[in-house]
């Protein structure tokens, strides 16, 4: 499957079938959400906020966001991957690799020497394939409390 | 987080034969590699097979053959056979037991055992070969 495999930046008219993955993985529709991902990241023509989408044979069978932040708590600018999605059906054949491998090479070109991301702790299969890519817990802690 | 022996034992056993499935190797050839007990490493060669995590070769030359599966079994799969990794508080006996400051002392505890769990069962036995052979090589 790979070999019919490309990575590229996304378009417009994507939007439908990011959303329709998305709902597929998560679970839960959000096209809203998605729509403004799309106003700012793909119509945006920002080089450090990054949209790829992987085409297979024609269809969309995964796609991954990120940016770049910085300054968050003193912390300097680093990439951040944010969104990740494979199609089940096209799981285990690289793609999430091939996708992550793509999206990291273009925030190391605007200067970044990090990337991070934050995942549900139950969300084991997404955590192990960052793991897989080398990612491991970082100097930054994740705290949370509810609203009353 | 502190592994017991059998733990820490399975865990060479179990990636030392992932390393190489069509390799198999005797308890004595892995108890010499590691420097642990043969005869304690044989008894969690037993349970790895009975999990179905290594696969016992019969016959001239049998041993150990790795039979799990590399890229969905992680380090607290195989750390739970052995133990809960949960942290004890040693409190004396005969102290009262529902005091609110206990109380937030074993749920702080709670905290870093399941911030300990979420990172081993997010560590495959693929990457953890991964990071060993790139130690290997610096």
């Amino acid at each position: 499957m790979s070999d019919q495999l490309s990575i590229r930046n996304a378009k417009p008219s994507d939007l439908n079938d990011v959303i329709s993955l998305d709902t597929v993985t998560s679970k839960t529709e959000k096209a809203d959400y998605w729509r403004g991902i799309f106003d700012r990241f793909v119509t945006g023509g920002k080089s450090d906020r990054i949209f790829l989408v992987a085409e297979s044979n024609g269809r969309i069978a995964g796609f991954i966001a990120g940016e770049v932040r910085a300054w968050e708590f003193g912390s300097p600018p680093c990439g951040w991957v944010f969104a990740i999605a494979v199609s089940p059906k096209a799981r285990e054949g690289g793609i999430g690799r091939r996708m992550f491998d793509e999206i990291s090479a273009r925030l190391k070109q605007t200067g970044v020497t990090t990337v991070r991301t934050m995942v549900d702790r139950d969300n084991k299969l997404t955590l192990s394939f960052f793991r897989s890519m080398g990612l491991r817990t970082g100097r930054y802690i994740e705290l949370e409390k509810p609203l009353d | 987080m502190r592994l017991n022996k059998a733990s820490l034992f399975a865990l060479f056993a179990v990636l030392e034969l992932a390393s190489d499935p069509e390799r198999q190797l005797s308890t004595g050839e892995i108890a010499s590699k590691y420097g642990v007990s043969p005869h304690h490493l044989a008894k969690i060669m037993r349970d790895l097979v009975h999990e179905g995590l290594v696969q016992a070769v019969r016959g001239v030359g049998g041993g150990y053959r790795f039979s799990g599966n590399i890229q969905r079994t992680t380090l607290l799969d195989i750390i739970q056979m052995f133990e809960n990794l949960e942290s004890e508080l040693d409190v004396p006996h005969g102290s009262p037991l529902d005091v609110p400051i206990l109380a937030e002392l074993k749920s702080i505890a709670n905290e870093i055992d399941d911030l300990t769990k979420a990172v081993l069962d997010t560590i495959t036995l693929e990457t953890a070969l991964k990071g060993a052979r790139q130690r290997a090589e610096i």
